[in-house]
């Protein structure tokens, strides 16, 4: 069984890798989008670290909102996405495996440069901290769920504008988590129940959205 | 199953579903009416002033009830969005679409009553606690579901999709309705409940209750329509559509 998830994996990270464009493109949308605020709210230091988690946060989502038209875009043009629902393994074992992929190429780049982006806002060490954890819990959600609203949205005209309509939505609850795990951290309180909300979306994601997303893989390519 | 009575899965065919639609709408505008009257007057003229908010209170006779519509209409919306992913059935996802614009109608006379109601007693037109926030998203689900109806030009696709993308956000409804036990919100937490006696006056309860079966009432019918709207288009290359059409020039 887990043959089948090494190698859709191995597959994807090869073509992210022959492909770098698609996870720098992502990474420095993430840093230009955060890079935006300080020069539109003013260079106050207050401000900037105040509103940096939220901020943070949000530049995260539509990073990843944006990537996430390439999940399976490029297979069902070329027709791989229909083997792929007609081999013998699960589809979604080989979802799972496609969501790591992604998440590896574009979730991971951003938990790795928040600190540096965290620092330029003016965020203390041990927010810094909290901020990468909420990341690293938050953004395979995020994966996971837009590969929900991927699947559905294939082949479709206008299809990055409709992903965002879709997924945005169900991204609230993240962000408000994420966000407010960083914000506990800073007043003082501590971050564990923030953290062990994002936790459980983790797992509740992990469990629903693979199954979720090959009924949509199926449901687009008949 | 009997062989007399109503041969009830006749009607999931769009062709006899169209003419019974037809003659239950006035039905259900009348009763919306008359329950709007009544309730309209129980709420201005019926229920007293409230000790601690005076006259403004009475929005309430719109919020609630909008309100509980926006969340049971979309679970019947997930609920036929379901059926149609079980029974193959075209007009369980015709209901489904039909469904969808009044929901989001009602989601959005929840927000702007609510705001209007805030004003006055909280001092504030918005605020970002749980309730308010899921009610929000609800109508993004909403909007979410009508907008990739309408992007699959395929219907079979887009009945599917969509229908998928309703079941994912059914969620939502739980976490709307138990927000205000599960956080410290500044939005009253339940006042009526199954289990308790109500803590409001009767009248007040009893205008609540007939504004919710007046909007119930105007949901069927307006839906019912939006349905046969839907039937026309959608079955448009078939005989009895052309002719309909024919008969009705």
């Amino acid at each position: 069984m887990l043959a089948g998830l090494q190698c859709i994996l191995r597959r994807d990270m090869l073509l992210a890798v022959r492909r770098p464009t698609d996870v720098l493109n992502t990474l420095f949308f993430f840093v230009i989008a955060v890079s935006l605020f300080p020069l539109g709210v003013g260079p106050q230091k207050e401000t900037l670290s105040q509103i940096a988690p939220g901020v943070i946060w949000v530049a995260a989502l539509l990073a990843a909102m944006l990537s996430l038209g390439r999940m399976f875009s490029r297979d069902y043009e070329d027709g791989t996405l229909e083997q792929m629902a007609l081999a013998p393994q699960s589809l979604s074992l080989l979802v799972v495996g496609k969501v790591m992929a992604h998440w590896l190429g574009s979730g991971l780049p951003l938990v790795l440069i928040a600190p540096l982006l965290g620092l330029q806002l003016g965020l203390d060490t041990n927010s810094l901290y909290i901020l990468m954890i909420s990341l690293l819990v938050g953004t395979p959600v995020l994966s996971l769920i837009g590969a929900v609203g991927a699947a559905l949205t294939l082949g479709l005209r206008g299809g990055g504008v409709l992903i965002s309509l879709l997924v945005l939505p169900l991204y609230v609850p993240v962000l408000i988590f994420g966000a407010g795990a960083v914000e506990a951290v800073r007043a003082g309180l501590g971050a564990q129940g923030h953290l062990s909300l994002l936790a459980a979306f983790l797992v509740f994601a992990a469990v629903f959205a693979p199954w979720t997303t090959a009924a949509a893989i199926r449901i687009s390519i008949e | 199953m009997s062989s007399s009575g109503i041969h009830w899965f006749k009607y999931s065919s769009p062709a006899s579903f169209y003419p019974v639609a037809g003659r239950l709408i006035p039905w259900f505008t009348a009763l919306a009416v008359v329950f709007g009257v009544a309730g309209l007057y129980v709420s201005f003229f019926v229920a007293p002033t409230d000790f601690r908010q005076g006259e403004a209170y009475r929005i309430m006779f719109i919020h609630v009830p909008a309100a509980w519509m926006s969340m049971f209409i979309y679970v019947v919306m997930a609920v036929y969005a379901t059926a149609g992913f079980v029974w193959n059935t075209r007009l369980s996802s015709m209901m489904a679409r039909s469904l969808a614009p009044t929901g989001a109608l009602f989601t959005f006379i929840a927000l702007w009553t609510g705001s209007f109601w805030g004003k006055p007693m909280w001092g504030t037109w918005w605020v970002w606690d749980a309730r308010l926030t899921s009610e929000l998203i609800l109508l993004f689900l909403y909007i979410g579901y009508m907008s990739l109806y309408a992007a699959i030009e395929e219907p079979r696709r887009a009945a599917r999709a969509s229908g998928l993308f309703a079941l994912v956000g059914v969620i939502n409804v739980p976490i709307i309705y138990f927000s205000v036990q599960w956080w410290n919100t500044l939005h009253q937490g339940a006042s009526i409940s199954f289990k308790n006696a109500p803590t409001m006056a009767a009248s007040m309860l009893t205008a609540i209750v007939v504004m919710t079966l007046c909007f119930w009432m105007y949901s069927i019918a307006v839906v019912l329509t939006r349905v046969r709207a839907e039937i026309l288009e959608q079955e448009r290359h078939t005989t009895w559509v052309e002719a309909l059409v024919r008969e009705q020039r």
